[in-house]
């Protein structure tokens, strides 16, 4: 078999087709797998610091820019790594086309709703 | 020639009764069982911080409703995270195409082992010795 017949050439392998999508989802949680590597040990160190702290010591904390900002990045990264994963999960092992899509919608929109809930409450934090 | 009449007398394979997963197909479901658990933490996540956003009693609710089952679910956080932290990191050097035989996915296993320990340790160590002081 010539090489022609095994690998699409590159005129071919371009444009995203008709499924309207390519490598963003598989990329994507990469990314946000390789924005944790440094967010996930800061995220912990803050936690780890906070545990029994009083309110103000913790609101003061997460005020700050730096750690309201490790709080405010760690979450859009992990909820949107979370929501990734947890789809294909469902598209692994939810077989019934009806069941498996709206397992998903659930998903997303229980993650975005939480997204929004925790960003904003961080945002808060450092706002006021 | 198999005797039509006689049912099968072998093990169904494989036998689930002995059966035990070989080291990475176990690695890899670890990585999904925790990812899985990990999401389900998003939940306590959002509500730690929206309820430091709203005040006192909302924290203090928070935290009594986390004493002291919430306080395991915090170590299992850290322990579920570092598994989790470890073997993506192998994922990660998977993707780029390197340590795909199996010796060195069985090898690279290993060291992802040893660094969740680690991590592990250190993690709850700290995070108990903070709860104590």
């Amino acid at each position: 078999m010539s090489k022609s017949q095994t690998a699409p050439s590159l005129k071919t392998a371009r444009g995203l087709g008709s499924a309207k999508e390519g490598t963003d989802h598989w990329w994507m949680q990469r990314l946000s797998a390789v924005a944790m590597m440094l967010l996930a040990p800061l995220m912990i160190f803050l936690v780890i610091t906070l545990i029994g702290e009083p309110y103000d010591a913790v609101v003061a904390k997460l005020s700050s820019p730096l750690w309201g900002g490790v709080a405010l990045l760690f979450v859009c990264a992990s909820f949107y790594h979370a929501h990734l994963g947890l789809q294909v999960v469902i598209e692994d092992y939810i077989g019934g086309h009806a069941a498996r899509l709206t397992l998903i919608i659930l998903i997303r929109g229980a993650l975005i709703i939480l997204g929004l809930i925790a960003v904003l409450s961080v945002l808060r934090l450092m706002l006021t | 020639m198999t005797d039509q009449d006689t049912p099968v007398q072998r093990p169904l394979s494989p036998h689930l009764q002995v059966y035990r997963l070989p080291l990475l197909p176990l690695m890899s479901i670890t990585h999904r069982v925790t990812g899985v658990g990990l999401a389900f933490g998003t939940l306590v996540l959002a509500w730690w911080l929206a309820a430091l956003a709203t005040g006192p009693g909302a924290y203090d609710l928070f935290i009594r409703f986390m004493n002291p089952l919430g306080g395991l679910a915090l170590l299992g956080w850290m322990i579920a995270i570092a598994y989790h932290f470890c073997n993506g990191i192998r994922h990660l050097i998977w993707d780029t195409g390197h340590a795909l035989d199996l010796g060195s996915a069985e090898r690279a296993g290993y060291l992802v082992l040893v660094g969740w320990l680690v991590l592990s340790a250190v993690m709850v160590g700290s995070a108990l010795l903070f709860w104590l002081s």
